[in-house]
């Protein structure tokens, strides 16, 4: 553990998490079609950093393909490009990106006006009139690329899974290490009442901090909230019953006060502050860790709260990452309850 | 339940975990009042063996009954009907003295109103009116073992198990527990107490001796130190224990 701990982390932060922004999908507005924009296109596709995922045909469009989150830009390419490049010597390209996470969008930006001047430079070395393409960028969603947007849901769902999973943990092993929990089996008290009441204060508790986190970064932070309150704060239970009963499980496991703390810590908080999403973007992570990052469950509560507030989705945009997450308390729910079981046969 | 019928009834009792048979068909009966000494040696069973009787471990096969309550199907009656009080201590120590009765005789489902006079009898009774409203982590260890004993039987259970009550307790404070069991007993809580302490096995109406997972010797104390021509009880645990197969530590 300790010899292994270093050698993950350099691993980690060296190679796989990256502020780097590879294959970002696009999509593409091109409303000339002509040979200009075909080439501009082609650049793009073969920079190692943008995928034109599909051509859309009409502005309407653009929304609904930034809501779905897997597109991070939609270029707009205007009517006659090739035209207006060659005979008035200026053209407009505009830039619309998804926003809920600035530094994200920044770069990928940057990244497309680099390519953008390039293909100018190629094509037109020799021009002697000033000849631009300007480009115009919008950040949707989040204009002033303010920072808060993105860390206010980052801290919810960290909060959220350290005092659910790390305090019903070590709640419940005191009982154990007190010797209480032995009184409380052979009493008449059924156990399901006894998790439940040892869960409830959290619950509570979670839901107020909730309500803290919320009104600070709305009054203080200015940080919208576009979708229903309600809607986040059911979204927010849920998360707190999936960090419920993996707390349960941890305390199913583990006979220690510090060993329950000590795997909420190690085991729950860096994968949630790393794999979530949160402080990087899991678009650019290696395959593999792209896939541990599905059993985060902070991942996905992580993409519903930052829906709700920033893009103000409702729940048919969320179906996904709610199942998901209600799979999960489900399951984990299952393991704990039989573990808490097996060990009283 | 009859009164002349045995309490516990246990016949072949066995408990494996996996290949390894952890109490190995034990047969006893346990009459109404009496107090019954179950001891062993570390990893003997009795700790197996008694949470099978508390309704916490479904054995894996023989019979048993406590309190009249079969222990495969009717586990919640048995809870109901006894008393548990374990070697760790098992008071919440950042209750009062107060709170920690009114919390256990709460779980046991005694009416509120009962509860508080209750409370005020049991207080007077162990003379600790003026700590009512202590924290119990303040108390002396001998004190909180005697408040956790009065808890365990708060709901007048038929049966009372007792796991190494007197575990690092003075030897006055053990002698006055002892006391305290005894007035139990006589008002008809049937005790089944495990001990390490040999001198308390001769304080008990008959003990039973597991070596093994199996009974060895179940009778009162003063016909097995005969049998055994033993001058304690401490000569005749070593003379069975000395057999044990079993890791000894």
């Amino acid at each position: 553990m300790l010899f292994g701990m270093p050698i993950v982390w350099i691993i980690l932060f060296g190679f796989a998490l990256t502020t780097e922004v590879k294959e970002s999908k696009i999509a593409v507005l091109d409303h000339s079609k002509d040979e200009m924009t075909q080439q501009l296109l082609q650049q793009i596709e073969a920079s190692k950093y943008f995928m034109i995922d599909r051509l859309i045909d009409s502005p309407s469009e653009i929304e609904s393909a930034l809501e779905g989150r897997r597109i991070k830009m939609v270029m707009i390419l205007p009517k006659d490009f090739q035209y207006q490049l060659n005979h008035q010597n200026t053209t407009q390209i505009e830039l619309i990106t998804d926003a809920t996470d600035p530094n994200l969008a920044n770069t990928v930006v940057n990244y497309a006006n680099q390519i953008i001047r390039d293909f100018q430079e190629r094509n037109y070395p020799q021009q002697e009139l000033p000849m631009t393409i300007n480009i115009e960028s919008r950040m949707l969603y989040n204009p002033q690329l303010v920072g808060a947007y993105m860390f206010v849901p980052g801290v919810i769902a960290l909060i959220l899974m350290l005092i659910c999973t790390m305090m019903t943990s070590v709640a419940l092993v005191r009982e154990k290490e007190l010797g209480t929990m032995e009184v409380i089996l052979v009493s008449p008290l059924k156990k399901i009442m006894f998790i439940v009441s040892k869960a409830i204060p959290y619950l509570f508790l979670s839901l107020i901090i909730v309500a803290m986190i919320l009104s600070l970064s709305y009054f203080v932070l200015d940080v919208p909230i576009k979708g229903s309150l309600i809607f986040l704060f059911l979204e927010s239970a849920l998360f707190i019953f999936t960090c419920l009963s993996l707390g349960l499980l941890i305390s199913s496991v583990t006979n220690s006060q510090q060993v329950a703390m000590l795997i909420s810590l190690m085991a729950l908080m860096l994968p949630t502050i790393m794999l979530s999403g949160f402080m990087f973007p899991i678009e650019n992570m290696p395959r593999l860790l792209q896939v541990i990052s599905n059993v985060v469950p902070a991942r996905w509560f992580f993409t519903i709260i930052k829906s709700i507030m920033i893009k103000g989705m409702g729940i048919a945009d969320l179906l996904k990452e709610t199942a998901i997450l209600i799979g999960f308390t489900i399951v984990l729910m299952a393991i704990s309850i039989g573990k808490f079981k097996e060990r009283l046969a | 339940m009859n009164s002349t019928e045995p309490v516990i009834i246990a016949k072949d009792l066995t408990k494996k975990f996996g290949s390894f048979t952890a109490v190995d068909q034990i047969s006893f009966e346990v009459q109404r009042g009496e107090i019954f000494g179950f001891l062993g040696a570390n990893g003997a069973g009795k700790t197996t063996a008694m949470r099978m009787l508390s309704g916490l471990s479904i054995p894996t096969s023989g019979e048993a009954t406590v309190a009249g309550y079969d222990v495969y199907h009717q586990q919640n009656q048995i809870k109901a009907n006894i008393g548990y009080m374990s070697q760790k201590f098992s008071l919440y120590e950042d209750l009062t003295v107060r709170e920690n009765i009114w919390f256990y005789g709460g779980i046991y489902g005694i009416p509120k109103k009962e509860l508080k006079q209750k409370i005020d009898a049991l207080l007077h009774e162990l003379a600790m009116t003026e700590e009512a409203n202590t924290f119990v982590r303040a108390l002396p260890l001998g004190w909180r073992q005697k408040l956790a004993f009065s808890i365990a039987i708060i709901h007048q259970p038929g049966i009372v198990f007792l796991d190494e009550p007197t575990g690092g307790v003075d030897p006055i404070t053990r002698r006055q527990f002892w006391e305290m069991i005894y007035n139990t007993a006589k008002s008809g809580i049937t005790i089944f107490v495990t001990t390490h302490y040999m001198d308390e096995a001769e304080y008990c109406d008959r003990v039973s001796i597991m070596v093994d997972g199996r009974i060895e010797a179940l009778d009162k104390p003063s016909i097995l130190k005969k049998k055994y021509n033993a001058s304690s009880m401490d000569d005749v645990f070593v003379q069975l224990a000395r057999g044990a197969k079993r890791g000894n530590s």
